[in-house]
């Protein structure tokens, strides 16, 4: 299958035989969603017709779940996702301005991926790590207490990262 | 068993593993190895102590030394000093803020002296990773009584003879819901555990379940043989992974020891638990949109009633509690209600967890007996309001909860006082704001919050919330009407009577709570146009104050629209219609002389 450009079709193969290997397939379409996400990256239109005939299901069903649920993304992340706690402790900690830091220095608004598809920017609700706020996390790591003036170096990190 | 001369704890609970914890417990693994220590000292990761703001922790026993902020390179010097000369490292010791000296013991530190555990009585104890540890401290004892020795309505009369009320929200009598689940005859029922701990700035549940799994596995397996259900479900938030982890490696451990599955201990009684990851909406906390959403559908609530109890997964009855909830119930049955009876208020037993964060000290978990006051939690335990400013108001109950102000300090909490009150008990998150937050600005956070989050089944929370909204953004821009405060009133009150579930229902709490009481502030916003907090940029003026400027004009460099003009030497000047408000000028002025007012 090619989705945005890209074959995907091991990936395909794969979540194929996951969903073969559950032992029923009622109640299940979430957790083939989260499945389904983990090995492509994101849920197109044509995955989610896909997965809807796996599942005998209505393709309306998947569409409702998948846009009600802010964990899933229809389109492609960037390599680098950044997220930007806005929890209520990450807040009146000053989290609103490292937000729109990240905003200005990347040059796209949250939810959005940059044109070379390096880096994604997303506001998320607390990853209860309050003790550190304000936090931001990069593909999972963490970062705490974190100020205006780290922004631009974490950034650069990750471009280094890139360019090696 | 191996025999160790000494312990030594360090915190793996995701707060401290932020902060590296993850290098330390690896750097005394290496080092005790190579010293060949490795038999006579033993290294465990344990959960969260709580005390996150001073992370990472690190505990060595017997000698009950506590040492925060520890980072890779201090391994060495602890290993050398204390754990071969037994000579605490000074420089890693807490150092209490009020006392300004350092604190060897953990009972010495205030953080902990006013705590009563129960919920999180093994936190930061044992190997959450490790069921022999859990074993050790008493667990799985009181599922084993009460399936050899009790039947379901004497487990029952325990639970509600203790008082325990439900710690997810609204404080529902857990022994009445037990009881309604179990009266419900069905051939086919469910327990779950509701861990979508989705109010922000409250991590509790997912603490627990990071730091003692196996005590909300055997609350479930003690609720499945009380109510007659064979199968429980823990829903639980795709952001916690490692909760998910350890949850995963726990359930594999008891069913390796025939603690779950079938024929538990040979009693014929089974019970099995499986895992349902939510997928980021903070309606699934809700209990009936959490039961849509383990059946892989929409999280929208249904009508009630009928309720869970009666008609809940997939149309059968369920039980559902949160994780503290369950957390409480080992505890009640080892030691009996009476015990857990005594401890807390007329109507609210036993402790609450709290998690403290905001502009205190001390960020953590806490908890402590119902009844405490807010002032001992803030002064006694959190240590105070960073920076020495002044405590202005505790946000409790996360989006559905109020702002309580300063006055209110000597409030005793439960869940009848905080309702009263205009908040309430939520899941437990505690913000505590200081003179520098605009209460009108916080209200328009959770407002932007709920708007986010409101699942649009029903009318009055999908447009009511987004019209509130709207309004608060007008005021916050200077844009407000004094007609818009009565609207607002009248707003919160139509979406509390109308909405079909508690998200709606509570989501102008935020609002009204910070009218009745900071009244004044709206009007300064609303009249005045200026906000005292200092904090709504749109309401703000950054000015020069020309005796303290001194014509360094750094700021006329660093200004990005270039709207600061002046001489070298000699006062400068912001142009107000070009200023953008960043700020970059005040933080870069070497004499402080430009302020916002």
């Amino acid at each position: 299958m090619i989705l945005s450009g890209k074959d995907y079709s091991e990936q395909i193969k794969e979540l194929d035989s996951y969903i073969d290997s559950l032992p029923t397939k009622e109640g299940k379409l979430i957790t083939v969603l989260h499945k389904a996400q983990d090995l492509v990256g994101f849920l197109p239109n044509e995955l989610q017709n896909h997965i809807a005939e796996k599942l005998g299901i209505p393709v309306s069903k998947v569409f409702g779940v998948v846009t009600f649920y802010s964990f899933f993304t229809m389109v492609p992340k960037g390599q680098f996702k950044v997220a930007a706690c806005l929890g209520t402790a990450c807040f009146v900690r000053g989290a609103g301005a490292i937000l729109d830091e990240f905003k200005k220095e990347l040059k796209i608004e949250s939810g959005e991926t940059t044109e070379d598809g390096l880096f994604s920017l997303d506001a998320i609700r607390c990853v209860g790590a309050c003790g550190l706020a304000p936090v931001i996390s990069v593909n999972g790591k963490v970062y705490g207490r974190v100020t205006k003036e780290n922004v631009k170096p974490i950034i650069e990190e990750y471009l280094a990262k890139e360019v090696n | 068993m191996a025999n160790f001369r000494m312990h030594i704890l360090i915190c793996g609970g995701t707060g401290c593993m932020s902060s590296h914890s993850p290098e330390v417990h690896k750097n005394f693994i290496d080092i005790l190895g190579k010293k060949g220590l490795s038999k006579e000292i033993q290294v465990l990761k344990t959960g969260c102590f709580g005390f996150c703001e001073q992370g990472p922790i690190v505990k060595i026993y017997p000698d009950n030394i506590f040492y925060v902020g520890v980072t890779g390179q201090d391994v060495e010097e602890i290993i050398n000093e204390h754990v071969i000369k037994g000579r605490p490292v000074q420089r890693l010791l807490y150092v209490d803020p009020m006392k300004k000296s350092p604190q060897e013991e953990h009972k010495d530190i205030a953080f902990y002296q006013s705590q009563v555990r129960i919920a999180l009585k093994n936190c930061g104890l044992i190997d959450p990773e490790n069921i022999d540890d859990y074993i050790s401290v008493r667990g799985y004892e009181a599922l084993g009584e009460c399936i050899t020795s009790k039947t379901p309505e004497e487990i029952i009369k325990i639970i509600k003879d203790s008082g325990l009320r439900g710690r997810g929200g609204a404080g529902f009598p857990t022994g009445l819901k037990w009881e309604f689940a179990q009266k419900s005859a069905s051939d086919k029922k469910y327990v779950i555990c509701n861990a979508d701990e989705g109010d922000p700035g409250a991590f509790m549940d997912r603490s627990i379940l990071e730091g003692d799994p196996h005590a909300v596995l055997e609350a479930m397996a003690i609720c499945g043989y009380a109510i007659g259900a064979d199968e429980g479900v823990i829903y639980i938030r795709a952001e916690y992974p490692l909760a998910v982890k350890r949850l995963q490696v726990a359930i594999a451990q008891a069913e390796e020891l025939g603690l779950l599955g079938d024929s538990i201990l040979g009693t014929g009684f089974n019970f099995k638990i499986t895992l349902s990851l939510g997928a980021g909406a903070f309606v699934c906390g809700e209990e009936t949109a959490l039961l849509n959403s383990v059946e892989g559908g929409r999280g929208e609530p249904r009508v009630r009633p009928p309720f869970p109890a009666v008609k809940g997964l997939y149309q059968k009855p369920t039980n559902i509690n949160n994780v503290e909830t369950y957390a409480n119930i080992t505890q009640i049955i080892l030691n009996g209600p009476e015990w857990f009876n005594s401890i807390g208020t007329e109507t609210s037993k036993g402790t609450k967890v709290f998690a403290l964060a905001g502009k205190i000290n001390n960020v953590g978990l806490v908890e402590v007996p119902m009844g405490t006051s807010i002032r001992d939690i803030i002064y006694k335990i959190g240590g105070g309001i960073r920076g020495g400013k002044k405590f202005k108001a505790i946000q409790t109950g996360g989006p559905s909860g109020g702002c309580i102000p300063a006055e209110l300090m000597d409030l005793k909490i439960d869940y009848e006082t905080l309702n009263a009150a205009g908040s309430m008990m939520g899941s437990g998150g505690m913000i505590v704001m200081d003179e520098d937050d605009c209460m009108v600005n916080i209200a328009k956070f959770y407002l932007e919050f709920t708007l986010e989050e409101s699942c649009g089944k029903c009318t009055p929370c999908r447009i009511g919330t987004t019209r509130i909204y709207e309004i608060l953004e007008r005021i916050t821009k200077g844009q407000g009407k004094m007609e818009d405060l009565d609207a607002l009133k009248e707003l919160g009150e139509v979406i509390r009577d109308a909405s079909l579930c508690s998200l709606g229902q509570t989501a102008p709490n935020p609002v009204l709570s910070t009218i009745d009481y900071f009244y004044d502030e709206y009007l300064a916003h609303i009249q005045d146009k200026k906000c005292p907090a200092k904090a709504c940029t749109d309401l703000l003026e950054y000015v020069v104050i020309d005796e303290k400027c001194i014509g360094c004009t750094l700021c006329a460099r660093n200004c990005p629209v270039s709207c600061i003009s002046g001489a070298v030497k000699k006062p400068h000047h912001i142009d107000q219609s070009k200023c953008i408000k960043c700020g970059v000028c005040e933080s870069k002025c070497p004499v402080k002389a430009i302020i916002k007012q």
